[in-house]
């Protein structure tokens, strides 16, 4: 390098490297873009989750709890869109694989650091267009935006869907610069061999969102063109096709799926081996299982329209494809428990996570095979029994993977420790209140009750009070993580470089990590999970 | 668990409903199997290989191709078996023998209306013989709606601009609800029916065309009541004067209505027929504050049934 960096321990780190608001709006460097994006989710969070809760209050009993039906229409596709388009996919990639990617391969910074600031910007112009219409008319269509109801209803859809085709732009650039900075910034000896599966696992996200993101911004964009200029593409009384619409729209959001669920295997891959103090069981069984199913996603889209009037032909051949999804995600969970065995498992909080995760990922895996079964997901489409599975994948997934990296890097990016015992509670409480809320919505999907119903018959009333609860005990779970965790931030314990000990380039500089991550180049020399004891 | 279980299932009230729930029972099994060996070992290990000092010896395995080949190979042909016995039972599902008794299905905005071959339309009410296949044909006015009866384990989106199939076999007399399925709006939740499996006679009676299959209340008034079940009143207007899509019936008989261009009219026998046959698509026919959404419901509604609406509003009145 070439200035004469400061000795180790010196107190110029990222964080302190420059001050004021400006050199943070205006910052170039990863970890604080992260941190940008990190702040921006979060919030968003926060709002998606005061929508659930109204969800999940105003179905407390049959009839009017304290929304009409409009609200409560309202309440659940703001839900829905904010989390999938503002929290779920950008969550892991954009905030954590920001902060952590770069350091991971042992770079300076990413490939394009003025592209990633533009990112963060193109991402958050999205959101606030998006957002913006609460105070408008709102929104109804429900996340999926489906034709022709989306043509027809008075809301603000248009501005809806032009924030999630920005917040989609941005994602096609972020993935461009990741895929750039893996091949190009790898430090020396860090072969693609020796790279850590977090890498990989973002690496086919980035994949797959630079081949599918373009779909459904195209679709987005032919659905405001037919709202403003009435020209017939999916409306039938303009001579459209609904169905068209749901291709086009599932062509995207099925691999989507898996934009969300890959960084979070990712975050599990490091977690379990660097807790069991073992060397991850088949490195590229679990890499190829990403690979494959990176592929899988894009043949599957099918699956969300079994009765939606496409072809038995076509039911036949995405029911068996959607099958193999189950292969190499079976292989992944197997690998992660074998990485258990014989090791020396130490419980902390990202540890206690990733088991939660395997736990709540295996529930909707399972139930994602009901599904798959093309006379099974006849009765069950369409029902509480998807609502619950995809949230036992997706947030079940996404969150608990989440959770497990923030905990596990808190003290990378922040210098500072998070207090374990508070962590352990809210953990418990979030894990309980996941499964109340969201199991005995398997049942009421079982008994018929279909989604996002704002009333529903007399005998679903208790399941529904359960899963209520539940969302409450999340919430407080949540709550209780707010507030240890900025604790953390500014009072915390001060973190030694490489608290948990463990092997990948992230842990071999400073915590905090200086403003160009490392002081000298690091090398590699052997593999991301040969922990020397 | 047999029992158990049945109760979380809606009753079994068609013909393929059983072989439905076989199978249902049979991926419920491998589930339990799968999740007891992978959460049981993910304990195990937990309590076996917990830390108990740091640094302790750890093993070095990271392969074993005996038990990868077995991970890869028993999913992979489980799967396949699970695929091949649902497209089975699925082919049932949608296969309508030739024999089948067709009846037309329409969605629209908040309701579902049933057209027979006799004729004849029913409202938010499907009848049907028992033990005689029925293929329903449907499509939608609006927007895409679902039909989905849980006792019977069939669904079926009904997507305006195409005809969509689905078709069952009762099994005994007997009710059943219908939901719509597929988001759709504001009354959505409310967008519900009734199957009415009925006795070979009734059907025939019913065919014919003479007598209701469902027995009239003595007084003018309940029938109405009945109606404004029946023909899906209730999804827009309440009778507890909380303003719906519609306004509430509560209190409005005798009433000096204000329509949206300003005008008023009064609510009597004449302003309540020409509201069901002909709701407002005139700004001087369209109640105030109220989007122009009722549908018509001219011809599907009989001259006596009218007076018992009729009747049944002007009880309301306060
Ligand atoms: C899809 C919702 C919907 C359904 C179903 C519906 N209506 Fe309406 N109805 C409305 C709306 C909206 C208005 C007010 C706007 C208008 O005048 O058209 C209305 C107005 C009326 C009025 C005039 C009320 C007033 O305050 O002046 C009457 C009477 C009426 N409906 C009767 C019926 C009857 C009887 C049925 C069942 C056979 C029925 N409606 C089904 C939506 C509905
Ligand atoms: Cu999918
Ligand atoms: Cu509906």
């Amino acid at each position: 390098m070439s200035h004469d960096a400061p000795a180790h321990g010196s107190h110029d780190n990222y964080l302190t490297h420059k001050r004021g608001l400006w050199s943070w709006l205006y910052t170039l460097d990863h970890k604080r873009i992260g941190l940008l994006y990190l702040f921006t989710i979060l919030s968003a969070f926060l709002v998606g989750g005061i929508a659930a809760l109204m969800v999940r209050t105003e179905l407390w009993k049959p009839g009017k709890v304290f929304l009409d039906p409009d609200g409560f229409n309202q309440a659940f596709t703001y839900h829905g869109s904010i989390m999938v388009f503002m929290v779920i996919l950008p969550l892991i990639p954009s905030a954590l694989g920001n902060l952590i990617l770069p350091m991971q391969v042992g770079a300076k910074d990413v490939a394009f650091p003025k592209l990633n600031l533009l990112s963060y910007y193109v991402f958050l112009f999205g959101v606030i267009l998006a957002v913006a219409t609460l105070f408008t008319s709102g929104i109804d269509t429900g996340w999926t935006f489906y034709a022709p109801y989306s043509i027809r209803t008075s809301t603000a859809t248009i501005m809806v869907v032009t924030g999630a085709f920005f917040m989609g732009f941005a994602a096609i650039l972020t993935a461009l610069n990741f895929i750039t900075t893996v091949h190009k910034l790898r430090a020396p000896g860090l072969t693609f061999g020796r790279l850590p599966l977090f890498v990989w696992c973002i690496y086919a996200t980035n994949i797959i969102q630079m081949l599918a993101t373009p779909v459904i911004a195209l679709t987005l964009m032919l659905l405001v063109f037919e709202r403003l200029m009435g020209i017939g593409i999916f409306d039938a009384k303009l001579g459209g096709d609904p169905v068209l619409f749901q291709h086009f729209f599932w062509f995207y959001s099925h691999p989507a799926v898996y934009i969300m669920i890959l960084p979070a295997m990712g975050i599990i891959n490091e977690v379990i081996p660097v807790f069991s103090r073992k060397n991850v069981f088949s490195y590229w069984g679990m890499a190829g299982a990403v690979f494959g199913i990176a592929v899988v996603s894009f043949i599957v889209w099918g699956h969300h329209m079994f009765v939606s009037g496409q072809s038995e032909t076509a039911n036949f051949v995405f029911s068996l494809l959607t099958m193999f999804v189950a292969v190499p995600t079976g292989i992944k969970i197997f690998n992660w428990v074998a990485t258990m065995y014989q090791g020396s498992i130490r419980l902390t909080t990202p540890m206690l996570y990733a088991m939660a995760f395997i736990f709540v990922f295996l529930v909707g895996g399972l139930t994602g095979v009901f599904l798959a079964t093309v006379s099974i997901n006849v009765h069950l489409t369409d029902t509480y029994f998807v609502v619950a599975h995809f949230h036992y994948t997706m947030v079940g997934g996404a969150i608990m993977a989440f959770m497990a990296g923030l905990h596990y890097w808190f003290p990378k990016f922040s210098g500072r420790m998070y207090a374990e015992f508070p962590a352990k509670i809210s953990w418990f409480l979030i894990f309980l209140g996941f499964n109340v809320t969201f199991f005995p919505q398997f049942i009421l999907g079982m008994q018929g009750m279909p989604r996002r119903y704002y009333s529903y018959p007399e005998r679903f009333t208790n399941l529904n009070q359960i899963s209520t609860v539940g969302s409450y005990l999340i919430a407080l779970g949540f709550v209780l993580a707010l507030f240890y965790l900025i604790y953390g931030l500014l009072w915390g314990k001060k973190a030694p470089d490489n608290p948990w000990g463990a092997e990948t380039l992230e842990w071999k500089t400073s915590s905090p990590p200086p403003h160009e991550n490392f002081i000298r180049e690091p090398v590699v020399t052997h593999g991301p999970y040969e922990y020397q004891i | 668990m047999e029992t158990a279980f049945a109760q979380m299932l809606p009753p079994v009230a068609s013909d393929v409903a059983g072989n439905w729930d076989t199978l249902f029972l049979f991926l419920v099994g491998v589930s339990v199997v799968f999740f007891v060996i992978v959460v049981g070992s993910m304990l195990w290990f937990l309590i076996k290989y917990r830390e108990k000092e740091p640094g302790q010896k750890v093993g070095n395995i990271v392969h074993n191709d005996k038990l990868e080949f077995l991970w890869i190979t028993i999913p992979t042909i489980l799967v396949m078996i699970i695929f091949a016995w649902g497209w089975i039972v699925y082919k049932r599902m949608v296969d309508a023998p030739e024999s089948a008794y067709d009846i037309k299905v329409i969605g629209k905005q908040w309701l579902w209306q049933f057209q027979y071959d006799n004729g004849k339309t029913t409202i938010g009410e499907l009848i049907v013989p028992e033990k005689i296949p029925v293929r329903l044909i449907m499509t939608s006015d609006d927007v895409i709606h679902s039909f989905f009866l849980p006792d019977f384990r069939i669904k079926n989106d009904v997507v305006p601009g195409m005809y969509t199939k689905v078709w069952f076999q009762a099994n005994e007399q007997g009710e059943h609800t219908i939901f719509c399925a597929e988001y759709c709006g504001n009354a959505h939740s409310k967008m519900m029916g009734t199957v009415k499996v009925v006795s070979l006679s009734e059907w025939e009676t019913f065919q014919k065309g003479k007598g209701a299959p469902k027995e009239r209340p003595a007084s003018l008034v309940e029938w109405g009541q009945q109606l404004y079940t029946d023909k899906g009143c209730f999804a827009c207007h309440s009778v507890d004067g909380v303003k719906g899509i519609g306004p509430s019936f509560k209190g409005i008989w005798g009433k000096q209505e204000e329509m949206s261009d300003g005008s008023h009219i009064l609510v009597d026998e004449n302003y309540v027929r020409e509201s069901i046959e002909y709701p407002g698509t005139t700004k001087d026919k369209l109640v105030k504050g109220f989007p122009p959404v009722m549908p018509t419901f001219k011809g599907l509604i009989a001259e006596e049934e009218l007076n018992a609406l009729i009747a049944f509003i002007k009880n309301l009145k306060e």
